[in-house]
């Protein structure tokens, strides 16, 4: 009787995770598999996704409005996917090396240009309270949803149809499968790339405004802890789909979630070890998807990551 | 904003078959002149064929007409109206299409998306449905089928060219250029590509510009004939007036000095009666070794090759044989069986290659033995760079000398015949005949003792094809062990001392050359063994 209460209130306590961690490792993993798709790998989206915590959290503070500091988020998420994009379309330059490059770029301008944010209180994003009928403070808790939650899941079918059956995904597939085919029937590949870049900026700079806006909320430089980086490898156990991508943040974020809900239930010791628990997920994850010798089903055959050649 | 041609150019067009004029185009690449004023005239509704040596510049020429290349000089009359053509999509919208040298479909995606893709009105959004059933009344007409939700990754290669060429039929095109379309295929393939896009020029449906090396193509389907050499117009002609002599000839320049060889002599080895004495160089013993997706593709192989003596490994590609080599080569790991060269066990490191004396060729050269942005002469160095005569410096030899470098590949450019013979090139710009010459010099220009071969002569002009056979049979001659695999029958039957025949993985055929029989070998090929 007492092992099914506890059960029950760590379901509980994950669900609630589910509900504020998984957000950003879905907008940042739904970028990132945007500009994956069209054959570049953007590694700077931890950066992007800091950038867009601060400016989000920044604008969210000047205009009252926390709308409008999700948007100047998503914005300047775009400036940084554009310097990549340009960086990485010239010739001889790897997009790896530039990823890194942005990475600290975007997370050491975000401390610089962010340093008197973290005073003020900015208005906060809503959230729905579907658990309000329930009297069990975690019943409530674990059903407080942000909008921006379900904005990414229904983002991500729609990403997945838009692969399948509109030109411009078939056609940034095909930049991302095969470049001189691209080329030979006249598609400007850079220019896609670009594109793609720049869109999957967008949404990681979305994913940081969730960061400071709703979950933990606030600006400070600890915010992120490597959700940026944790998401590429979330694509790649996704096989670049957006809806097994949003399922895999789901894991991701229950995940994140265990460490403190151990601890909510009295855990004392050892909880450190789950609040790992992400980053051994990721490590398992990636040694189940690789297996030498092979090329992983549905990999973009121009990714640099994953070429065997 | 870059200057692509006016919708209404392309409607300013008769219908039809195109007729192209090009004059005096010329194109050069920094120091090479590619292409010097070559002028060329195709009918309309015709089947011409464009000849020439590796590096001619016939690719060259092709990509300018399909808008891949600016040509620096000269223009193309369309229909007898001059045209700029400057990207893909201009010569898309002038009814031009290519099918280029290397395949250009996209691996990950399904044969309709291909398709669909190469549709230059595509909507933005896609109605699947309408789609399909366009691509299906589409395929009905076609005298060759695919399955059009198949992902491409899975078609053989065959069936990769014919979706190249579906995709430029699916566009209604009214010119279509093939650069080498069927080296890629069995000559039963060819025929079925060849006889249906031939059918639509006496349909006068579609004018045709083929790149090939294939004599027996052109005599089978031309009606016309343009040969360059080394970037020149070297001559034309009509069929069937023109002989293949004459063509060859046309091809080479002076037909004195270089004899035509058709095929390469076939020289029993005197010491084909000892053979069971000779040393067995590579044992391979129940090989087993699985493919890119981890699916088993050489099952129990076994093999035995023997100094002095070449083994043809015959099959459809697809069966195992490009797996097997990249096991051989060490580019992929058995799953199980166990390999020895010269009695000692042999996992293709470095170090036993170059102990035992191991060298290859392997298939698509740039890709699998280059690193195609080093020179070439970097490139001839990838096997010894890290030795004394490539070496400098006190007594072993600390540094990479690269005078000593470029100095052995200009003699083993020399030796080889490599085009331009320029050893600073970067190896991606030769023509894939040279890139192909210049792995060869690197690979013989020593003492080999077991030389592992793939398709070694694809998408050679028969002069190179011809000197890289002899090459092979002067390596033999020597003493070396040589396994040959080849999609080409006719090549093995000419080379090799014995034969097996790879079928799904397996060896279900094994013959002395002398007494092989091409029917049955065939039918073991086809699959026909059980
Ligand atoms: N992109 C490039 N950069 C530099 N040089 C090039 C380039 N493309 C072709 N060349 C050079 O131009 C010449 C003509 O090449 P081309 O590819 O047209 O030959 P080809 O007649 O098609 O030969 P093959 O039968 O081997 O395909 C060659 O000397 C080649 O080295
Ligand atoms: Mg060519």
């Amino acid at each position: 009787m007492h092992d099914g209460v506890a059960l029950g209130s760590l379901l509980l306590a994950l669900l609630g995770g589910i509900m504020r961690v998984s957000t950003p490792f879905l907008f940042v993993s739904l970028g990132e598999c945007i500009t994956e798709i069209s054959g570049r790998i953007n590694l700077g989206l931890e950066g992007t996704l800091v950038f867009g915590a601060m400016s989000g959290y920044g604008v969210s503070w000047l205009t009252g409005s926390p709308w409008l500091g999700v948007l100047a988020a998503g914005v300047s998420g775009m400036l940084l996917g554009l310097i990549h994009g340009l960086l990485c379309s010239l010739p001889k330059v790897n997009d790896i090396a530039v990823g890194i490059a942005m990475m600290l770029f975007g997370t050491g301008i975000s401390f610089f240009i962010g340093k008197p944010l973290i005073q003020p209180e900015a208005a906060m994003l809503p959230s729905w309270h579907l658990g309000s009928w329930s009297h069990d403070p975690q019943v409530r808790d674990a059903l407080r949803v942000n909008a921006l939650l379900p904005l990414g899941l229904g983002l991500a079918a729609l990403l997945r149809l838009a692969f399948k059956r509109t030109r411009l995904g078939l056609v940034l597939r095909l930049v991302g499968d095969n470049a001189a085919a691209a080329r030979a029937l006249g598609y400007h590949v850079v220019r896609l790339r670009i594109l793609a870049t720049v869109a999957g900026g967008f949404l990681a700079g979305i994913g940081g405004a969730f960061l400071s806006l709703y979950y933990p909320g606030g600006w400070n430089e600890g915010l992120s802890s490597g959700q940026g980086l944790m998401a590429v490898a979330l694509v790649i156990f996704a096989r670049w789909d957006p809806v097994r991508c949003a399922l895999a943040a789901l894991l991701f974020g229950a995940a994140g979630a265990l460490g403190p809900a151990l601890q909510s239930q009295g855990l004392t010791q050892g909880y450190y070890l789950f609040n790992a628990a992400p980053y051994v997920l990721t490590l398992i994850l990636m040694t189940l998807s690789w297996r030498p010798g092979q090329t992983l089903a549905g990999s973009p055959g121009e990714l640099s990551l994953t070429n065997r050649s | 904003m870059d200057g692509r041609l006016p919708d209404h150019a392309a409607s300013l067009m008769p219908d039809g078959p195109l007729s192209i004029q090009a004059i005096e185009i010329s194109k050069r690449f920094g120091d090479i002149h590619a292409l010097d004023q070559v002028s060329l005239q195709v009918d309309a509704a015709s089947f011409h064929c464009l000849l020439g040596e590796n590096g001619a510049g016939k690719s060259t020429l092709v990509k300018c007409l399909a808008g891949f290349y600016r040509q620096d000089g000269g223009s193309f009359l369309l229909a007898g109206r001059e045209q700029d053509i400057r990207s893909p999509r201009d010569a898309h919208k002038l009814g031009i299409g290519m099918v280029y040298q290397h395949f250009t479909v996209a691996s990950g995606m399904t044969v309709a998306e291909n398709l669909m893709l190469a549709r230059d009105d595509l909507p933005w959004l896609l109605n699947l449905a309408r789609e399909h059933q366009a691509l299906q009344s589409f395929m009905a007409d076609m005298s060759f089928r695919l399955d059009l939700s198949a992902r491409v990754a899975d078609l053989s290669a065959g069936e990769k060219q014919k979706l190249e060429i579906l995709k430029q039929l699916y566009q209604k095109r009214r010119l279509l250029i093939l650069d080498e379309p069927t080296s890629v295929l069995t000559p039963a393939e060819a025929d079925e590509v060849l006889g249906m896009l031939h059918q639509l020029t006496r349909q006068r449906k579609l004018t045709v510009l083929m790149i090939t090396h294939k004599f027996r193509e052109v005599t089978a389907y031309a009606d016309a004939v343009t040969v360059l050499r080394r970037g020149r117009l070297a001559g034309t002609g009509r069929l069937p007036e023109t002989g293949t002599d004459e063509m060859a000839s046309m091809m080479m320049g002076n037909p004195e000095n270089r004899p035509v060889q058709t095929g390469p002599e076939r020289t029993i080895p005197a010491k084909a009666q000892s053979m069971n004495l000779a040393a067995e160089r590579l044992i391979i013993r129940g090989l087993h070794g699985s493919n890119d997706r981890g699916v088993p593709a050489v099952t129990d192989l076994d093999l035995v090759v023997r100094s002095g003596e070449m083994i043809g490994v015959a099959g459809v590609s697809g069966n195992g044989q490009k797996e097997l080599v990249e096991i051989l080569l060490g580019q992929r790991d058995a799953s199980a069986g166990e390999i020895l060269v010269d009695g000692l066990p042999y996992r293709a490191t470095r170090h036993e290659m170059r102990l035992h004396g191991v060298y290859s060729l392997p298939e698509e050269p740039l890709r699998n033995a280059c690193v195609s942005s080093m020179t070439v002469a970097e490139n001839m160095a990838l096997r010894n760079f890290d030795q004394v005569p490539v070496t400098a410096g006190w007594k072993t030899g600390w540094f990479l000398s690269r005078r000593r470098m470029v100095a052995r590949s200009r003699s083993l450019i020399a030796e080889f015949g490599v085009r331009p013979p320029d050893p600073m090139l970067p190896i991606d710009g030769l023509s894939g005949g040279n890139v192909q010459r210049a792995v060869l010099a690197r690979e013989l220009g020593q003492p080999v003792n077991l030389l592992i071969v793939a398709n070694p002569v694809f998408g050679l002009d028969f002069a190179a094809a011809a000197a890289i056979h002899q090459r092979l049979q002067m390596a033999r001659e020597a003493g070396a062990a040589i396994l040959l695999v080849s999609e080409d029958l006719d090549e093995l039957l000419a080379l090799t001392d014995r034969l097996v025949v790879m079928s799904a993985g397996r060896i279900v055929h094994a013959v002395a050359t002398a007494d092989a029989d091409p029917v049955a070998i065939g039918h073991h090929m086809a699959g026909g063994h059980a």
